[in-house]
């Protein structure tokens, strides 16, 4: 680096890679079934069959031209956006009360970019070998060997992207059909724009940019730090253990064992930097909680190793709350749950649960609205009799032809009258428009105030539904 | 920036000096400013080519752009580029998607359409809109009139007839109200004695000597009110005369009076003064024979048609 010119000094910082080592573990061990279950749901679900009647035979299916979507035996129609509001407030609540308890857990094990991150690195460890081998390699000028190694590990990166983004649009078309149409040049612009911002995205934010997008780019990661409390469990290096009076010390011959290390006065940290080679966003944790620390629990697996080793005990890294830290004696760390605000934040999660699955359940298999035409109010006959009329729209939800009878209570049977429709047919996820009329003469008309149009399907007595409408007369206040 | 520069490098002046020796640097514009500013040019030219700019005699410059539209007869049509192209394109694609609709309503009777659930719901949205923007200036949102303007669509009482085919004949060819002014060949009093008498027709309050005698007067060769009106005073369809027997007024505004002299007073000027104002305009030519089916349906669903 040059000397002497100051004026040097940017406002960019290039990237310094992070070649991590492997660890074993049993966060490592958290943290790739969290993986692996999650890659089996994203990438298998749309291959799911499911018979259908009208519709593809996927299990779950977005189908945006139909306005609808399919998730196994339930059909979600436009009317229930209610339902996708509920599920992202559930899932922001749930997102509090997990950090509120254990930090930044969903950054480590759960988010997608964490995922494909851990993903990228293992296909770079696959292909380029292990820390050292990947520093040296790096290191190295571009021969035959790195253009190999490197050439082939970007290029599964883009193929592993490409799967990616092609699962992503498979959720929303026939998955088989939308295959062999995109490989053939029959999918829609839609399909292959897609694909290719999802691809892209995919390879820069896992590949290229990695631990960058959650220290510079995600949101998250700024106010879930601003979430702790002193009794949040996060990654801690218990310094008091580590340090002791005089320092972390290497262990060299007579500081081996702990009596000799602690009649030193020397911590247990034997400062080997296993806690910094495995670390994904390239800090180390013996500084304290930083705003990088992404809570992956990998150093501590690292340290354990170490630990176990050199037959010391466990925990000089570990999920840790700064008031158990705090105290003189520090006792085993465990989730201290009982706080205003975790319980507040359980309750609404379990109250909106409750309400989301109870509305799910009780959700009708028909639709309908039931208007009084207002334009005019009532119109007086011929004969002086009073006659009102109502729209009423029916929508089919169920995933069948259902014919829906339309009567009336509280008024006589002949008063009410429906012309050809008072049986109607209607297709799944079709609606119709009745147009009935009720007649009353004037002396009933004027102390009828209001009375009920019912709505039953056929055959199904128990899910007949009915609506209070108003009666107009001349002379009634409208 | 921070060394000295000889005298030969500082900044030009623009070479004009005011009041002796007042004179104005000529700094260079900045570069993104000026590559902007290039880019605009060769943005007008390029958009002076494509879409139609200068004039040129009594004509302009077309563009190169053309808009192509499918019209609902099938025929492509294309044009350089207009506004109203890009109008008549908008309005294509939903005549386009309604042509299906329109022809069925073409090939099925009234009757089926009328009870067809699929066609009865395009008649009420299609209805609704034809009716709003050519029906509801006179006859109100939902057809029902003003009194003593225009008629009520939505009771099944009609000047002309209510069946489809009347109604039909109505929007096709339009009307024409006509009562002779009878303050021309009646004297007040006569009049007041029919007034009476229409107004016990229709169970309003009245005085029962002067309906009396009015009753007389109706059906003699004085007034001769039947011979339009026939002498049990229900109306006849094929002159337009209405039905006086049933309490639905249109010319006169009996609803509106709130005493019994009121609404006598209301139907005696109709009778006195005449009605030369009643006039539906004639829709054929202005609608399509399509829109006027769809509207001839339409109103008859609105709950009176017969």
């Amino acid at each position: 680096m040059q000397t002497g010119l100051e004026d040097q000094l940017g406002l960019y910082q290039k990237r310094i890679p992070i070649l991590t080592r492997s660890v074993k573990g049993r966060f490592r061990r958290f943290k790739t079934s969290v993986l692996v279950l999650a890659y089996a749901i994203y990438f298998l679900l749309p291959w799911l069959p499911w018979s259908r009647l009208d519709a593809p035979a996927q299990a779950v299916l977005f189908d945006l031209p139909g306005r609808r979507f399919l998730i196994f035996g339930l059909t979600v129609y436009p009317q229930e956006v209610i339902w996708l509001a509920l599920l992202l407030f559930i899932a922001a609540i749930l997102l509090f009360f997990v950090t509120g308890l254990v930090g930044r857990a969903f950054c480590g094990y759960f988010c997608f970019q964490t995922l494909w991150t851990d993903f990228f690195i293992w296909i770079e460890h696959k292909i380029q070998g292990e820390r050292p081998a990947r520093v040296r390699l790096y290191r190295q000028p571009w021969d035959r060997e790195k253009l190999l190694k490197v050439g082939g590990t970007h290029a599964l990166w883009v193929l592993a992207s490409l799967w990616t983004g092609l699962t992503f649009v498979f959720y929303f078309a026939y998955a088989p059909q939308l295959l062999l149409d995109f490989f053939t040049g029959q999918a829609a612009p839609a399909a292959y724009i897609t694909v290719g911002i999802l691809t892209l995205s995919t390879y820069v934010a896992a590949g290229l940019m990695r631990e960058q997008i959650c220290t510079y780019v995600c949101p998250y990661g700024r106010f879930q730090s601003v979430m702790y409390e002193p009794e949040t469990l996060a990654v801690h290096y218990d310094s008091r253990r580590g340090e002791a009076a005089h320092g972390r010390a290497a262990a060299r011959a007579g500081q081996r064992t702990l009596a000799e290390r602690h009649e030193k006065g020397l911590g247990d940290c034997v400062d080997c930097g296993l806690c910094e080679q495995v670390c994904p966003v390239g800090i180390d944790i013996r500084d304290g909680l930083q705003y990088k620390c992404i809570s992956c629990g990998l150093c501590i697996d690292a340290c354990n190793t170490i630990m176990d080793s050199f037959s010391f005990p466990r925990g000089l890294i570990r999920y840790d709350s700064e008031k158990n830290l705090a105290l003189p004696t520090p006792v085993a760390p465990k989730i201290q749950w009982k706080r205003l605000k975790t319980i507040g934040y359980g309750v609404a999660l379990v109250l909106m649960s409750a309400y989301l699955v109870y509305s799910v359940a009780t959700r009708g298999d028909f639709d309908r609205t039931v208007n009084q035409i207002r334009q005019p109010l009532y119109v007086m006959l011929s004969n002086g009799d009073i006659r009102n009329r109502y729209q009423i729209r029916i929508t089919n939800k169920a995933a069948q032809t259902q014919t829906y009878e339309i009567s009336a209570r509280g008024i006589p049977a002949v008063a009410l009258d429906l012309g050809n429709f008072s049986e109607i047919t209607i297709k799944p996820g079709h609606s119709a428009l009745v147009q009935a009329s009720v007649r009353l003469p004037p002396t009933v008309a004027a102390q009828t105030q209001r009375f009920e149009l019912v709505i039953t399907p056929q055959g199904k007595p128990a899910e007949a539904n009915a609506e209070y409408v108003r009666f107009d007369a001349p002379g009634k206040r409208p | 920036m921070s060394e000295q520069k000889p005298q030969s490098q500082t900044v030009q002046t623009t070479g004009h000096a005011w009041d002796g020796d007042l004179q104005e640097y000529n700094n260079p514009l900045p570069v993104w400013w000026v590559y902007t500013f290039y880019a605009t040019v060769i943005f007008a030219l390029v958009y002076w080519t494509i879409y139609p700019s200068w004039p040129i005699g009594k004509g302009w410059i077309g563009g190169v752009s053309n808009i192509t539209y499918v019209n609902s007869e099938g025929e492509t049509k294309t044009h350089s580029w207009n506004t109203r192209a890009l109008l008549m394109a908008d309005m294509n694609k939903a005549a386009v998607a309604q042509k299906p609709y329109f022809d069925k309503i073409q090939a099925m009777s009234y009757e089926q359409i009328a009870n067809d659930p699929d066609m009865s719901g395009f008649i009420i949205s299609a209805g609704r809109s034809l009716f709003a923007e050519n029906c509801a200036a006179c006859h109100q949102a939902g057809g029902q009139g003003v009194i003593g303007f225009f008629p009520n669509l939505t009771d099944d009482d009609w000047l002309y007839g209510g069946s489809f085919e009347k109604i039909h004949e109505t929007l096709m060819d339009g009307r024409r109200g006509y009562m002779p002014a009878f303050s021309e060949v009646l004297n007040g009093e006569q009049i007041d004695q029919l007034a009476n008498y229409v107004a016990s027709l229709s169970g309003i309050g009245h005085d029962a000597i002067k309906a009396r005698a009015g009753d007389v007067l109706f059906r003699s060769e004085t007034a001769a009110c039947f011979y339009c009106h026939t002498s049990e005073a229900t109306g006849r369809q094929d002159m337009g005369a209405p039905n006086l027997t049933n309490n639905i007024w249109l010319w006169a505004n009996v609803p509106a009076a709130d005493t019994t002299e009121g609404k006598v007073a209301a139907i005696r000027g109709v009778i006195a003064g005449g009605l030369n104002k009643g006039a539906m305009p004639a829709w054929s030519g202005r609608l399509s024979p399509e829109q006027i089916k769809v509207l001839t349906v339409y109103v008859h669903e609105l709950g009176g048609g017969q």
